[in-house]
C-alpha cells in the first residue's frame, strides 16, 4: 500500500533497477547522476532512484562483469564516474528486457480486472 | 564478492567515496543552473543523496565476508593489545612455548615409537616368535621368553599353515678380514624366511634363498647400506665380490637399502645362518624367531598352529631326555613384532608423557593467573565498552581469541622448541630408547600441537572471559579512578590456582623423588664387579679356519692372555664367553647334583647359566671368591672336569658357600661327567642391574675335550683403561700373537655399566626435569600470587601500620597465606600421588610407589619453597610507608 501515491518512491521491483540501469546504458556510457536522470526522465519522473540503492546496484552489475567503470570529466568537467557495459552487460540487457516485458505483462495481467469496473 | 574486493575494499571505499562527491558536485552545478544559490544548492544535492555514509557502508558489506571480518578485527585487537604490554606476553609466550614445546617433544617420540608402524612393508602382519618354558625359569633371558632353537625353526618352517614366512636370525660379531685391517662388524645371520617375512626387497642383487643356507660352496653374504657406502663407497659393482668373513670367502649377493634393521638390530653385514640338517638338535635356544602371518590368521591361531607341532618336533630331532623336554612345558608365544622391539619403554614414555602433560597444566595455571590479573587492570577498559555498546559476546570472545592467540603463538615457538629438543635428543641418543632413528616431528604431531595450544588457549581465556564481561557495567564505572578492594571471587579463583600448582607440581616431584631413590637403590647394588671403569673389555672371534685345534685355540687365548698383562699398568687380564649385562645370548643347561635326585622321575635339574671362563677372569673383573680357589692353566690343558658355582647356587644346593666345596654335580644329560666343584664366586648381576642374580655355573674355557669357547670377551684391569693410546697398546698385544684377529666391541665396563642404567637414567632426567620445572613454575605462582596480594593490599597495609600493626605481624599474615594455601595443595597432592605413582610402579627398583620419605621429603620442601617464595613479597608488604599508601589514592 503505497504512502504516496506519485512519483513512486517506493522501492523499485527486485531487479528491476538493474534492468533500468542497464538499458540506459545501452545509448553509451554516463555516470551516476545523468544514469538517476536518464531513468527519471525517461520514465516521465514516475521512478525517482533511490541513491541509495542506485549506487549499490551499480556497484554490483559491475562485480558481476555486465558493467565496467573509469574515471573521466563530466559535462561541466569535473570528474565523475563513468559506467558503459561490458559485452556480457550487452547480451544481458536483451535477456532483461525480455523478462521485464514479462514482468510488465504478468503485472498488467494482475491489476486488469480491477481497473476494468471502477 | 572476490578475494580481490575483499582484500582491497578499503580501496574500493575510497573510489566510492569520490564517486559520491562528484555525484553531489554535477547536482550542485545543476542546482545552480536551475537558479538556486550556491549554498542552497550544495544542501539540495547532499539532502537527495541521501546518507552518504550509508550507502558506503552498504557497499563495504556487501565486500566482505562477515565472519573474517570481525574475527580479522579482533585478532588485531588482540595483537595489539599483547604489544602493549610486552613483559607480560614474553613471559606467558616462554612459559606456554615451554609448556607446548615440550608436549609436542614428548608426544613425537611417543607417536614415532608406539604409534608408528614398523618400517616394513604391511608391519601389522609380523610377529614374533618365542617360546614358553615355565617348567625351566632360568631359561628365559632378559626379555622373558625362551628362544627357538635351529631344530624348531626348522619343523615351524615346513609345517606350519599360518606363516607367509618365518625366519630365525641371530645378531654375532664377525671378522671381516680382505677388505683392509681385520675389523669386528657387526653382523647378523639370518635364515631362509627372516628376510622374505620382513619384506623389505635389497637395494642391488638378491635375498638369501634356502639354498643358501646348505653347507658346501662358497657361501653368501649381503652389505648393510652403511657398510657398503663406508667400505666400497656405494660400488653398484659389488655383487660378486668376494670378502672374508671369519675366515671363509664369502660372495657379496646383494645389498639392504638405508635404514633397513632386522627387527630392532643394524648390521654392517648379513650373513646365510648354515644349518646341517643331520647335525641338529632339540636344543641350542639362541635364535630370535621372526615370521608374517598369513592373511587371515592371528597371534592366536598362529599359536595353536605351532603348539599342534610341538610332537613332531620331540620325536623329529635328537639329543637331551624326551622326558626333561616334557618337563620344561614348552609353549609357543607369539607376540606382535613391535612389542619387541618397543618392549617396556612405552610404559616409561607414558609416564613422561603424564608428566610432561602436568607441566603444561601447571604452567596455563600460571599463565591464567597472569591473565586475571590483566584483566583486572582492565576491568574498567572493558566495562566502558559495554556501556558503548559492546555486546557480551563480543567481549566474551575477544578475551578467549586473545587467550587463543596467545597460545597459537606459544604453539609455534612452542614447534621450534619441540624440533630443537628432537634433535637434541636423537643426536644425544639415549641408550634403551628404541626406534630413535623413526623419530620424527611429523603431521601427526603438528596437529597434536595445534590441537593442545586450541586446548590450552581455551582453558587460559575461560576464567578470565566468563568472569569480566558479565560485571555489572555500573559498579566498575564506579571504581573509575579509585583503587577498589579486589573481590573475594577472583581471590578464591586465584587461590585455587595456587592450590593446584602446588598439588600438581607435589605429584611431578613425588614422581622425580621416587625415580631418585631408584637410583641410589640401584647405584647400591653390588653388581659382581669394581671399578668398573677401569675395566677394559673387547670382543676377540677365533674362527675355526683361523685355528681348528681347540687345544691351539687355547694356547693362542692364553698368550694374548700373557701379551696383554705385559703391558705396562696392566694389573689383570682374563677372559670369558660374556661379561655381565654385555647384552650377548646366554648359554643355559640343567644341572644334576650328584646324590640328589631332583625332580619326580630323577631326571636333570633345573636348568641354570653356564658361563666359560680363564684363570685370572674373577680377580680381574673384582668378583670376589666367597669360598675355594679359582681355576688354573695346567686345569685347562688338561681339561680337568672342575667347575665354579655362584654364591646363591652354592647356596640353594648345599645350604652354604663352604659346604659346595669338593661336591660333584653334572650339567647336560646323563653321558656327560661329573665335575668337582673347586670354588664358589660372589652372585653377579648378569641380566642388568635391576634383575636378580640368576645361579651360574663357571667352567673353564676349554669345557671338553672337543670343545672350545672361542668368541670370547677379554677383560683387561689397568688405571688407563680406555685411552687411545692404551687402546693401541692392546691391539698391538693381540696381534703380535695374530695379526688377523680382529678386536671388536671395545669399550670399558663402565660403559656396559652405564648401560645397563640408561632407562632409568633416561626417566630420572625426564621427571627430575619436569619436576624441577614443575617446583619453579610452582613457586613463581605464589610469589606472583602473593606479590599481587600485597600491591592490592597496600591501602589496607598502610592502614594496619598506621594503627599499630608491627612490620612483623604484617608479614606473618602474608607468609601465612602463601603456606596455607601450600599445605592445602601438598595435601590434595599427597592424595593425588598416592593414587597415581602407582602406575610407575614397574619403572622403580626396591622402592615403594607409597614411600614415606619420599612424601616427607617432597612435602617439606614445597612448603619451604613455598614460604619463601611468600615472603620476599611479604617484606615489601611491611615497607610500606602508612603515608604514602594512604596518600596514594
Amino acid at each position: 500500500m503505497p504512502t504516496r501515491d506519485s512519483p513512486m518512491h517506493s522501492e523499485l521491483l527486485q531487479g528491476t533497477l538493474d534492468m533500468l540501469v542497464l538499458h540506459t546504458l545501452v545509448l553509451g556510457a554516463a555516470h551516476g547522476h545523468a544514469i538517476a536522470h536518464a531513468i527519471a526522465r525517461q520514465s516521465d519522473a514516475v521512478l525517482q532512484v533511490e541513491h541509495g540503492s542506485l549506487y549499490p546496484a551499480l556497484h554490483r552489475l559491475d562485480d558481476r562483469g555486465w558493467i565496467t567503470s573509469f574515471w573521466g570529466p563530466s559535462e561541466n568537467n569535473r570528474k565523475a564516474k563513468y559506467y558503459r557495459l561490458t559485452p556480457e552487460g550487452r547480451k544481458q540487457v536483451g535477456a532483461q528486457a525480455a523478462r521485464g516485458q514479462q514482468l510488465v505483462h504478468a503485472i498488467g495481467r494482475i491489476l486488469e480486472p480491477v481497473t476494468a469496473q471502477p | 564478492m572476490s578475494w580481490m574486493r575483499f582484500m582491497r575494499r578499503r580501496h574500493w571505499d575510497d573510489e566510492r567515496a569520490r564517486e559520491l562527491q562528484s555525484y553531489v558536485e554535477i547536482e550542485t552545478s545543476d542546482n545552480i543552473a536551475r537558479g538556486m544559490t550556491p549554498d542552497a544548492a550544495r544542501h539540495a544535492a547532499g539532502r537527495k543523496l541521501g546518507n552518504r555514509t550509508r550507502i558506503r557502508e552498504d557497499i563495504y558489506t556487501m565486500n566482505t565476508m562477515g565472519v573474517l571480518e570481525t574475527w580479522g578485527r579482533d585478532v588485531r585487537y588482540g595483537v595489539r593489545v599483547l604489544r602493549r604490554n610486552p613483559t607480560f606476553a614474553a613471559v606467558a609466550l616462554l612459559t606456554l612455548a615451554l609448556g607446548i614445546g615440550a608436549n609436542t617433544a614428548a608426544f613425537a617420540v611417543l607417536n614415532s615409537v608406539l604409534f608408528e608402524p614398523l618400517p616394513y612393508p604391511n608391519a601389522d602382519e609380523l610377529v614374533a616368535v618365542w617360546n614358553r618354558a615355565p617348567g625351566t625359569p632360568g631359561l628365559a633371558d632378559v626379555s622373558g621368553g625362551l628362544r627357538l632353537s635351529p631344530s624348531m625353526y626348522v619343523t615351524y618352517a615346513e609345517g606350519n599353515r599360518t606363516f607367509e614366512h618365518i625366519g630365525i636370525w641371530s645378531p654375532r660379531a664377525a671378522a671381516v678380514t680382505a677388505v683392509s685391517e681385520p675389523e669386528q662388524m657387526r653382523s647378523i645371520a639370518v635364515s631362509d624366511g627372516t628376510l622374505q617375512a620382513l619384506g623389505v626387497p635389497p637395494q642391488l642383487g638378491r635375498w638369501f634363498s634356502a639354498a643358501d643356507q646348505n653347507p658346501g660352496g662358497t657361501p653368501a653374504v649381503m652389505l648393510g647400506h652403511g657398510y657398503w657406502q663406508r667400505r666400497f663407497g656405494g660400488d653398484r659393482n659389488v655383487l660378486g665380490r668376494i670378502i672374508t668373513v671369519e675366515a671363509v670367502p664369502h660372495e657379496i649377493i646383494g645389498v639392504m637399502p638405508r635404514g633397513f634393521r632386522v627387527v630392532d638390530t643394524d648390521a654392517d653385514i648379513l650373513v646365510p645362518l648354515r644349518l646341517e640338517r643331520s647335525r641338529l638338535l632339540r636344543t641350542g635356544f639362541t635364535y630370535l624367531g621372526v615370521a608374517r602371518l598369513k592373511p587371515g590368521a592371528t597371534i592366536a591361531t598362529a599359536n595353536a598352529d605351532l603348539a599342534r607341532m610341538f610332537s613332531t618336533w620331540l620325536n623329529g630331532w635328537p639329543g637331551g631326555s624326551t622326558q626333561f623336554y616334557e618337563s620344561m612345558r614348552l609353549t609357543p608365544d607369539i607376540r606382535p613384532l613391535k612389542q619387541d622391539v618397543v618392549g617396556g619403554v612405552g610404559r616409561i614414555l607414558w609416564v613422561v608423557m603424564g608428566t610432561i602433560g602436568i607441566v603444561l597444566l601447571i604452567a596455563c595455571a600460571n599463565v591464567t593467573n597472569l591473565l586475571l590479573v590483566r584483566a583486572e587492570g582492565r576491568q574498567q577498559e572493558v566495562a566502558l565498552r559495554a556501556a558503548l555498546g559492546a555486546g557480551s559476546w563480543r567481549l566474551t570472545r575477544e578475551l578467549l581469541l586473545e587467550s587463543v592467540l596467545l597460545a597459537l603463538i606459544g604453539g609455534l615457538l612452542g614447534i621450534a622448541a619441540a624440533h630443537a629438543a628432537l634433535r637434541l635428543l636423537v643426536s644425544f641418543g639415549p641408550v634403551g630408547l628404541p626406534r630413535l632413528e623413526d623419530i620424527a616431528l611429523d603431521a601427526r604431531a603438528l596437529t597434536f600441537a595445534l590441537l593442545v595450544s586450541l586446548g590450552a588457549g581455551v582453558l587460559l581465556g575461560l576464567a578470565p572471559a566468563l568472569k569480566y564481561p558479565r560485571r555489572r557495567i555500573a559498579a566498575a564505572l564506579h571504581g573509575i579512578g579509585r583503587t577498589v578492594g579486589i573481590s573475594r571471587e577472583r581471590h578464591r579463583t586465584q587461590n585455587l590456582l595456587v592450590v593446584a600448582q602446588v598439588a600438581l607440581a607435589l605429584v611431578l616431584l613425588v614422581g622425580s623423588g621416587l625415580m631418585i631413590r631408584t637410583f641410589q637403590a640401584l647405584r647400591a647394588v653390588e653388581p659382581g664387579f669394581t671399578n668398573p671403569e677401569q675395566l677394559q673389555i673387547m670382543r676377540i672371534v677365533i674362527p675355526t679356519p683361523t685355528v681348528a685345534e681347540p687345544e691351539r685355540v687355547v694356547r693362542l687365548q692364553n698368550d694374548i692372555v700373557n701379551s696383554l698383562a705385559a703391558i705396562p699398568g696392566v694389573v689383570s687380564v682374563g677372559y670369558v664367553n660374556s661379561m655381565p649385562m654385555e647384552g650377548l645370548p646366554p648359554s643355559s643347561d640343567p644341572i644334576t647334583v650328584e646324590g640328589r635326585p631332583v625332580g619326580p622321575s630323577d631326571g636333570p635339574g633345573p636348568v641354570r647359566r653356564l658361563k666359560y671362563l680363564s684363570p685370572g677372569l674373577l680377580a680381574a673383573s673384582g668378583t670376589r671368591l666367597v669360598a675355594g680357589r679359582d681355576l688354573t692353566w695346567a686345569e685347562v690343558y688338561d681339561v680337568r672336569p672342575v667347575v665354579l658355582v655362584s654364591e646363591n647356587l652354592a647356596r640353594e644346593v648345599w645350604g652354604s658357600p663352604a659346604d659346595a666345596l669338593g661336591k660333584r654335580i653334572r650339567v647336560g644329560g646323563p653321558q656327560a661327567p661329573w665335575r668337582e666343584v673347586i670354588g664358589v664366586a660372589q652372585d653377579v648381576r648378569d641380566n642388568g642391574v635391576d634383575a636378580p642374580a640368576p645361579a651360574i655355573v663357571y667352567f673353564s674355557a676349554r669345557f671338553s675335550r672337543d670343545g672350545v669357547t672361542r668368541a670370547t670377551t677379554f677383560v683387561v684391569r689397568s688405571p688407563q683403561a680406555g685411552t687411545a693410546d692404551f687402546l693401541r697398546q692392546v691391539q698391538e698385544a693381540i696381534w703380535a700373537n695374530n695379526p688377523t684377529l680382529p678386536v671388536g666391541a671395545t669399550q670399558t665396563m663402565q660403559d656396559v655399566y652405564a648401560r645397563s642404567l640408561a632407562r632409568p637414567t633416561f626417566t630420572l632426567l625426564m621427571l627430575g626435569l619436569a619436576g624441577s620445572v614443575a617446583l619453579a613454575l610452582g613457586v613463581i605462582g605464589i610469589y606472583g600470587l602473593i606479590s599481587y596480594t600485597v600491591t592490592q593490599r597496600r591501602r589496607e597495609i598502610g592502614i594496619r601500620l598506621a594503627l599499630g600493626a608491627s612490620q612483623a605481624e604484617v608479614r606473618r599474615r602474608f607468609v601465612r597465606h602463601g603456606v596455607i594455601l601450600t599445605s592445602v595443595g601438598v595435601a590434595l597432592g599427597v592424595i593425588t600421588a598416592m593414587a597415581v605413582t602407582r602406575l610407575m610402579t614397574s619403572l622403580l627398583f626396591e622402592v615403594s610407589p607409597l614411600d614415606p620419605l619420599t612424601y616427607v621429603a617432597v612435602a617439606v620442601l614445597l612448603v619451604m619453597a613455598a614460604a619463601v617464595a611468600s615472603y620476599v613479597p611479604a617484606r615489601r608488604a611491611s615497607a610500606v610507608q602508612p603515608v604514602e599508601a594512604l596518600a596514594a589514592d
